[in-house]
């Protein structure tokens, strides 16, 4: 008797174009992102071994990792840094040789991939996505299989279309009941990798269900699909619904009329059968979920905002003591010292994980109450030159502005620490962003993960505050 | 393959560790052994820091590295594997390994090697020894032996070793499959709306 497919294996069934040796098959590509930092030796192997791109219709190409959020009008001339500015050139002359379509760096829909792959409707339901950045689950919340690749991948989806791949375990994440006020997507998948660990998914396709879930926006759901690579997972899922369908009617790229109807039916049918079978379960309850921040330099170092740094003492094993203690001192924090109230210097607004339109409306909401607390410098990055855009037709730029925060242009930006925007050594930051690791915002830098609206909130406090108890 | 065994005792080393963002900025993939580990490697002035073990003789000259759990998490940078194999390392030897890493290893000629926890416990004791840093790796046996005498097997996908011993070009291998690619395409791609280029 065979049990029912699960959503993962329907959208692998669909793109498996022939076995290879062992459990490795070829598998189709929808849609493949390419950016400026992971492409350039892909497309140097490509040449070397006098190779085309197959589809270059199915692909597309942005700078976002290594650019500049100032002085955009000028475009890539206004790339001070000589090294980034070649890396930006050399994907503007191989899109051109190869014939990729583009979004220039000028362009107002420029933007972070993961942005504005969804935001064009490059990303539908029921594709499989790929990308040479960890952070391609995001388009997991469309009901894609969306992963991310190394540059020798990228190489092969330019040559072939295709990848070879095993085919990942099958993991559900079920979350119960509705978030409580203040507690945001992001919070949920922080405390869903504080309980799993980060490499609780590893060899897994992670399928997100349950109320929670479903009442999540877009942005939210796309929030938590984006760090299941944080906890290991190969991919994150979301099954499509009414509201996916809602957000992507309309969209530049998104099929049209008739055939958005007949799209929206054929989506319809993306999910998991009821009687699929899961290799691993694990059931949150959304009610009993706080604000979260992280106080380590690994994502799953993390607790709720009314909950205090741990003692190594009080771990389980000698390794995690040793771990606990390491992470303890790099990040200047003492055992058993509450999270709120440890003092900020700066604060990050941004990242593929939470820099779209209702992130920024959210920190903004808090931004409106006060002003940035007086030797904190506070960054908002808008995730793409459609959000930015978005943004300052509600006024939210002068909001920020207002409240004392620097407005930006989009890209990666202090996320990765590439270009200027980054921590000096020992500074600590409020970030919205997905890593916490060692030196990610800049060499020394410390970095507190956490929700739009609580990283806001820790601007104007000066210091890592509880939103549900700051003056709204 | 046998070479002096560098030991890492630290559990998930990052790819921000193995080769930090403001390195990526090249466009060829040479040259990153230098600042492989970097954070560890160097104090913010850039001096080496004295006391980490691949600044230390005959950790310098490392052809293996033994760690710890979910070794190389993080970002897809396949740099990580590029800074490992440029500095001269060939195999990695730890409990587990994050899937991108995992699978960029294998595409640089590096050999990520799973022992049981118990074995780099082991392993690390020796490798932290001169006089024990000598280690063996047997990819076609799947097998790790000191130069005491201990064996300690190691688990690799049998597809995955046949790669590395015969140095497959993968996208080479995928190309001869055009005509399953092109009969896919015929039923699938009417599904698949194109981008029209010039777009944007
Ligand atoms: S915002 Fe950060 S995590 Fe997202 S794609 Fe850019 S660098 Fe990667």
């Amino acid at each position: 008797m065979s049990s029912g497919r699960t959503l993962y294996d329907k959208i692998w069934d669909g793109h498996a174009v022939a076995p290879l040796s062992g459990d490795d098959w070829l598998l189709y590509i929808d849609r493949h992102l390419i950016h400026e930092v992971t492409s350039p030796q892909a497309f140097a192997g490509l040449k070397q071994a006098s190779r085309q791109v197959r589809r270059p219709e199915l692909t597309l190409a942005v700078a976002d990792h290594n650019v500049p959020t100032i002085r955009r009008k000028l475009g890539v001339a206004g790339i001070a840094d000589r090294e980034s500015r070649a890396q930006v050139e050399a994907l503007e002359r191989n899109v051109i040789e190869f014939g990729i379509p583009y979004v220039p760096l000028i362009h107002r829909q420029q933007g972070i991939v993961h942005v504005i792959g969804p935001e064009l409707g490059f990303t539908l339901p029921g594709m499989t996505v790929v990308c040479g950045d960890s952070h391609t689950s995001t388009h997991g919340a469309f009901g894609a299989l969306a992963f991310g690749i190394g540059t020798s991948e990228v190489e092969h989806v330019f040559a072939t279309q295709t990848l070879v791949q095993s085919h990942a375990k099958n993991m559900r994440i079920q979350v119960n009941g509705a978030l409580g006020t203040g507690v945001t997507a992001k919070d949920l998948i922080l405390a869903i990798i504080g309980q799993i660990g980060t490499a609780g998914a590893t060899g897994h396709v992670v399928e997100y269900c349950g109320e929670a879930i479903a009442r999540l926006d877009m942005a939210g759901r796309m929030t938590v699909c984006n760090m299941s690579i944080e906890a290991g997972a190969r991919a994150g899922l979301i099954a499509p619904d009414e509201k996916t369908f809602e957000w992507l009617k309309g969209r530049p790229l998104v099929p049209q009329g008739e055939a958005f109807v007949e799209a929206c039916s054929r989506w319809r049918r993306l999910r998991s059968d009821p009687d699929a079978r899961f290799d691993r379960e694990v059931v949150i309850e959304g009610p009993e979920i706080a604000p979260m921040v992280s106080w380590g330099t690994s994502p799953e170092a993390v607790t709720a905002i009314d909950g205090r740094v741990p003692d190594p003492k009080e771990a389980s094993d000698a390794g995690r003591r040793a771990q606990i203690a390491r992470m303890l001192d790099y990040m200047d924090l003492r055992p058993g010292q509450p999270l709120a109230g440890i003092p900020i210097d700066q604060v990050f607004i941004g990242s593929c994980t939470n820099a779209r339109i209702e992130d920024l409306r959210a920190a903004a909401a808090i931004a409106r109450e006060g002003h940035v607390s007086p030797g904190v410098r506070a960054l908002v990055v808008p995730g793409s030159g459609m959000v930015k855009q978005a943004a300052e037709a509600e006024g939210l730029d002068q909001i920020f502005l207002d409240a004392g925060f620097d407005w930006r242009d989009a890209g990666c930006s202090m996320c990765l620490g590439m270009n200027e925007d980054r921590l000096n050594p020992g500074q600590r930051c409020a970030s919205t962003s997905n890593r916490n690791f060692e030196g990610r915002q800049g060499p020394g830098g410390r970095t507190h993960l956490m929700s739009p609206a609580m990283a806001a909130a820790a601007a104007i406090a000066g210091k890592i505050v509880d939103v549900r108890t700051f003056g709204v | 393959m046998t070479g002096v065994a560098a030991p890492l005792p630290i559990a998930n080393v990052d790819t921000d560790q193995i080769v930090p963002g403001r390195f990526l900025k090249g466009t060829t993939r040479d040259g990153l052994g230098k600042v492989l580990l970097a954070p560890l490697r160097y104090d913010p002035d850039g001096r080496e820091q004295q006391d980490f073990i691949l600044n230390r003789e005959p950790w310098r000259q490392a052809k293996i590295l033994v760690t710890l759990d979910n070794f190389g998490c993080g970002s897809s940078r396949e740099h990580a594997a590029w800074a490992l194999a440029d500095f001269g390392i060939r195999t990695v030897l730890a409990p587990s390994f994050a899937d991108i890493f995992y699978n960029n290893a294998f595409k640089n000629g590096l050999l990520p090697a799973k022992l049981e926890a118990g074995a780099v416990e082991r392993l690390l004791a020796l490798a932290g020894n001169p006089a024990t840093c000598l280690l063996k790796v047997d990819l076609e046996a799947g097998e790790v032996t000191a130069a005491t005498g201990e064996t300690f097997p190691f688990d690799v996908p049998a597809e995955k070793r046949e790669a590395l011993l015969s140095g497959l070009d993968e996208i080479g291998r995928s190309l001869k499959l055009e005509p399953a690619i092109a009969e896919f395409e015929t039923r699938h791609l009417p599904g698949v709306p194109p981008i029209p280029n010039g777009k944007f």
